[in-house]
């Protein structure tokens, strides 16, 4: 809702300046967005008469005016626009003037010939966006009057982005009374007085939908003049509250809009058949509309229909075929009130927006309507004359909002706020802001004015008390209210050290969209079934993803774009995975690697990373849960990634996540350059650790075996661990596995491992036999399990 | 003092104190020293030819041999002594290095700006008691609106930019269906923050269709606007370590009354006006609000007995404020120029 300052000080004119106004405004809940001066600065622009008219000997499109501007001679000003005529009144600047954007109207010469000034256009003097030609002004501008001072465009225009539970304040009225209740300020509004109704006719009205239209109010007026122009005073007054002028009929309702809040439609008389239905439309009833658009109506909408059809859409916007014209001689004006719950989400749905739709989704207040029809009524009549038949009012008492009486609590009052206010300041409060009391034993009845939708309970009461006592002196309270023992598992997997943990080994956290392009999504799990948004922003932000790794790919690719070749990233996040289940939501985190293993460094050459450098990662963060133990990397499969550099990683045999390296295709299709390492471990398996148990130090000596052995080079080294530990469960404390070789000396087929066993008892010194012993068992079972043997 | 007993002690002395000094290193003087101290060394040899000597020579020629031993010996030990310092001194000469090089592996990463706030967010919380819970990024209508007390058609529900997957399924527009989950499965009292992501359909300048939030609730017996001031105030001046200037203005969600949006003093002017606020010396950085009865009755809390308040804030905004960060797009390129700027 945007307004003039000056407008709205006729209504109520508190002892503050503009800033203080505004501000005062903002902490009452009606937020100021701008405040903005009404025209742009300027000086020396007078009103003048243009007298004559004379072509220009050297130039077809300039003529040359002879200008009164009410002082002296007539002024030589060469003009260049088209509309410009004699008997013309302009706004003229004068030399000397200095017009918005800090130009300066000097004496010129034009292909010879001189000009003492300028007729200014609209977008000139800073009143337009945009000007075809001068600015005409109206027969009785009064010549010669400073144009500034005439136009009282020394003001201000406020814009308050009002919270949908404010439509009481989508009018000045509204405004004006939060402006009187703050500072207690007197309201003086335009005195509304019922006009003399001078011809007799009316028009049938049939409420066929009293529930969502229960008062329909409107009038005949008949013989208008159809030449007749909005005044200066009311184009400026819309055109301040953001709303251009466009004919009489239309400039009147919307200053009734503006003014009181009520939004008014003008219908031509004429081209109405028979009678007013408000109905509910028939299913893909068509109603071409004021705007240009031809809408097809749903059997949900509230129209405005005639004998015959309909020709508005109620509370949204008006047909063509009945709007106002050039011609219009007779009107039919109507004020109606359209229940909120009606208009709801019926103009968005059309994709419609209007100043009218706006304010019945938000609530108008219910007694407004006869009001408003005097009003417009009285104003029209003053600009374009006519003849007003009588106010009919059609009303289905039993579907008007009535006015609710609601309870409120003293004690809840200082409860809700942390504040006791004396009980006089509660009441004036009230009363100042409309509303009725009536005392009880414990507070008041309170009945609000019609205007507030928004007071439904006692709560509502309070924060209106709150409001208008001022939310700033309610005190601050640091009395914590009582604190609630958290829990806070220890084991498990913790989001926040795991993140930690990565960036400490070179990992930089990023935030990508939750929603993914299609093309990146099938890439990294074809054919996966996916959830996708019905209105994305656009196709590239169009599927959620199943993974991690079309963002982690996606920014992969964005830094190495930008000469960022090492790149190290991580994320964690919801996954949306369609199952047959349902939609399953799992938090995952993944992380991608390319480039060099460290950082470029001097004393030797970074090598590019490989698998296991991001095993190193990855077991680094299956260890945060303390049970690194129970976590296997298997060989896998992914579409996305290398076949022969793929690992399942699983807990006690279910699958926690993937690692591997990007299949060397999608890096190609993605255009990453180098080997791609990723990982994705999915959290909720995670989730539970173990927590750390005391064993006893052995006091007794470890020793130390090693072991070359000799396998197939299909045996993997989880097998020969696993075969180990079974073969020596008690006295093995660790296994290292110092060299992994195939080549010369070696059977093509085999390959050589080089272990380290490191044995050591709880309870005794091992002695040389029983090492023999041990290693011995522990080759037999290598032996007999995976045909291994010992290098020579 | 001049040699008595014939065995050439002073000569063989001499002898061996020259070979001492002038051995070069380490390995020479025990060489040295072998030679005439070992088992079978030189002056070693002497004291068994004392036999030779008669009887009453014997204790002055093992005197002096003793005395020369003793002298050879000190020899040895100061050119040892004298021999190990040049070595050190050499090694530690030879091992100097340009300290200024710099060092090698992994260089750490960092947290995204964003989570670097919000650990902030959630910690100053944490302190005060609030456990943090997360909820469901697909939502349901019923959790994002009808249960916040925004019903189909509600001016508030359009002004949500909403995606939606279908009729009922939506990504939540905020973090305020965490508050319906957790009162749904829990009892008061409870003081909770729901930090996660939030999506709106709108993509602009100032504008990214997923962002930040984190929500707070806190529901008791006895709890008021007042503490909730205590609350925001407590933890905007501690998120950007400075007392700060608070301004709550009356505003309206349709799940609280009273309801107001907070404004901090500009954190970038000190409120006398700039870009960033706009000129008007503020900024807004939160909205909250007591928790509206309805929404107790839509979970099964009696509105009679129970009081809460509840708040949701942009941690986009906060960590642009905190960090000076102009531009939120920033925050989703994921440019590790920006993202190094943060380690």
């Amino acid at each position: 809702m945007r307004f003039s300052e000056a407008w709205l000080r006729e209504w109520v004119n508190p002892p503050v300046d503009t800033q203080q106004l505004a501000d005062q405004l903002s902490m009452a809940g009606l937020e100021v967005d701008a405040v903005e001066p009404a025209a742009s600065a300027f000086s020396g622009v007078f009103v003048g008469l243009v007298r004559a008219i004379a072509p220009h000997p050297d130039a077809a499109k300039l003529r040359i005016c002879s200008v009164d501007v009410g002082q002296g001679d007539p002024l030589q000003i060469i003009c260049g626009a088209a509309n410009v005529a004699e008997g013309m009144r302009v706004p003229v600047a004068t030399i000397g003037a200095r017009l918005p954007g800090d130009f300066k109207i000097k004496r010129a010469k034009l292909r010879g010939v001189e000009s003492f000034g300028m007729i200014c256009s609209a977008k000139e003097l800073g009143l337009a966006e945009s000007s075809d030609g001068i600015l005409p002004l109206p027969a009785d501008a009064p010549l010669g009057e400073d144009f500034r001072a005439w136009l009282a465009l020394d003001d201000q225009c406020i814009e308050v982005d009002l919270t949908p539970d404010r439509g009481d304040c989508l009018g000045l009225a509204g405004l004006a009374r939060e402006v009187a209740v703050i500072n207690r300020s007197p309201l003086t509004p335009p005195a509304i007085e019922p006009v003399a109704v001078v011809c007799n006719d009316r028009f049938p009205v049939d409420l066929v939908a009293p529930a969502s239209c229960p008062r329909y109010v409107c009038r005949v007026i008949r013989g208008i003049d159809p030449t007749a122009e909005t005044p200066m005073w009311m184009q400026e007054r819309l055109r301040r509250g953001g709303i251009r002028a466009i004919s009489p009929v239309v400039d009147v309702t919307n200053y009734v809009l503006l003014e009181l809040g009520q939004p008014m439609h003008g219908f031509d008389l004429a081209k109405l058949s028979g009678e007013i239905r408000v109905r509910m439309a028939g299913a893909g009833e068509r109603l071409a509309l004021l705007n240009g658009e031809e809408a097809t109506l749903r059997e949900d909408t509230l129209v405005i229909a005639d004998a015959e059809r309909a020709v508005a859409m109620a509370g949204i916007m008006g047909g063509s075929e009945t709007g106002v014209g050039d011609t219009t001689r007779d009107i039919l004006l109507e004020s109606a009130f359209f229940a909120p719950l009606a208009i709801s989400g019926k103009a968005r749905s059309y994709g419609l927006h209007t100043d009218s739709s706006h304010r019945f989704e938000r609530g108008v207040d219910p007694d407004l309507q006869v009001r408003a029809i005097e009003r417009a009524t009285a104003l029209l009549l003053d600009i374009v004359g006519g003849m007003p038949g009588p106010v009919q009012e059609t009303c289905s008492e039993k579907y008007v909002p009535q006015r609710r009486t609601l309870p409120l609590r003293e004690r809840r009052i200082v409860q809700m706020l942390g504040l006791e206010l004396p009980t006089e300041t509660i009441e004036d409060i009230l009363e100042r802001l409309g509303m009725d009391l009536e005392r009880t034993a414990d507070g008041w009845m309170v009945t609000p004015p019609s205007a507030r939708f928004d007071l439904v309970q006692e709560v509502d009461l309070i924060a209106d008390v709150g409001r208008i006592y001022g939310y700033d002196r309610i005190p601050v309270s640091h009395a914590s209210a009582s604190s609630v023992t958290k829990s806070a598992p220890e084991a498990g997997f913790d989001l926040d050290r795991a993140r930690l943990a990565l960036v400490d080994r070179g990992f930089h956290e990023v935030i990508t969209y939750s929603f993914v392009s299609p093309e990146m999504q099938e890439l990294v799990e074809p054919g996966a079934e996916t959830l996708k948004l019905a209105n994305p922003i656009s196709a590239d932000l169009s599927t959620m993803r199943t993974s991690l790794w079309p963002g982690l790919l996606q920014s992969a690719l964005y830094n190495q774009s930008r000469q960022q070749d090492r790149v190290r990233l991580f994320e964690s996040g919801l996954r949306f995975r369609v199952t047959p289940e349902g939609l399953c939501q799992e938090p995952g985190i993944g992380g991608l690697v390319a480039g060099g293993v460290t950082p470029e460094q001097w004393e030797q050459k970074s090598r590019p990373v490989d698998f296991y450098d991001l095993k190193a990662d990855v077991e680094a963060l299956l260890a945060l849960t303390g049970a690194a133990e129970e976590f296997r990397f298997v060989s896998g499969e992914h579409p996305a990634l290398h076949p022969g550099q793929t690992a399942r990683i699983e807990r006690n045999g279910e699958p926690v996540g993937l690692m591997g390296m990007l299949h060397p295709s999608v890096a190609a299709k993605l255009d990453l350059d180098g080997d791609v390492f990723l990982f994705e471990l999915n959290m909720l398996p995670l989730a539970e650790g173990i927590l750390p148990r005391y064993r006893q130090i052995s006091r007794f000596p470890a020793i130390r075996r090693d072991l070359a052995l000799l396998v197939d080079e299909g045996v993997t080294y989880g097998a020969i661990e696993a075969c180990i530990r079974a073969a020596e469960p008690d006295l093995l404390r660790e296994l290292v596995l110092f060299d992994v070789y195939t080549g010369q000396n070696i059977d093509s087929g085999r390959k050589s491992l080089a272990l380290g066993l490191i044995l050591q008892s709880s309870s005794q010194t091992l002695t040389e036999d029983l090492i023999e012993k041990t290693v011995g068992r522990i080759l037999d079972r290598l032996t007999s399990e995976l045909d291994a043997r010992l290098r020579d | 003092m001049a040699e008595h007993t014939g065995l050439g002690i002073d000569a063989l002395r001499d002898a061996a104190i020259e070979a001492i000094e002038s051995a070069t290193d380490l390995a020479a003087l025990d060489q040295v020293r072998v030679r005439y101290l070992g088992k079978s060394g030189e002056m070693t040899a002497l004291l068994k030819r004392l036999g030779t000597l008669p009887a009453e020579e014997r204790p002055a020629a093992g005197q002096e041999i003793n005395r020369a031993k003793v002298a050879v010996q000190e020899a040895i030990d100061t050119r040892k002594s004298d021999l190990e310092q040049a070595s050190l001194a050499a090694r530690l000469a030879a091992e100097r290095i340009d300290v200024s090089l710099p060092g090698r592996g992994q260089q750490p990463g960092g947290l995204h700006p964003v989570t670097r706030a919000l650990r902030r967010i959630e910690r100053l919380f944490a302190n005060s008691g609030f456990a943090v819970v997360e909820g469901p990024e697909v939502e349901d209508a019923y959790h994002n609106f009808e249960a916040l007390n925004i019903p189909e058609h509600h001016p508030a529900r359009a002004m949500h930019d909403t995606f939606y997957f279908d009729a009922d399924r939506l990504l939540r527009t905020h973090t305020s269906p965490v508050q319906i989950r957790v009162m749904e499965s829990q009892t008061p009292p409870l003081k909770i923050i729901a930090p996660g992501r939030v999506y709106r359909c709108d993509s602009d300048l100032t504008h990214t269709p997923m962002f930040h939030q984190v929500e707070g609730l806190l529901v008791d017996e006895n709890v008021s606007f007042a503490d909730l001031k205590g609350v925001l105030y407590d933890f905007l001046s501690n998120f950007f370590e400075r007392d700060l200037a608070l301004r709550f203005r009356p505003s309206y969600f349709p799940f609280t009354e009273p309801s107001a949006e907070v404004d901090i003093q500009c954190v970038m002017c000190g409120g006398s006006g700039c870009r960033v606020c706009k000129q008007t010396g503020w900024l807004e950085v939160l909205g909250c609000g007591m928790v509206y009865p309805e929404v107790f009755r839509h979970v099964g809390i009696d509105p009679d007995r129970y009081l809460g308040y509840a708040f949701g804030m942009g941690v986009e905004r906060l960590a642009m404020l905190r960090y000076g960060i102009d531009d939120i797009r920033l925050n989703f390129d994921n440019d590790l120029r920006y993202l190094r700027q943060f380690a």
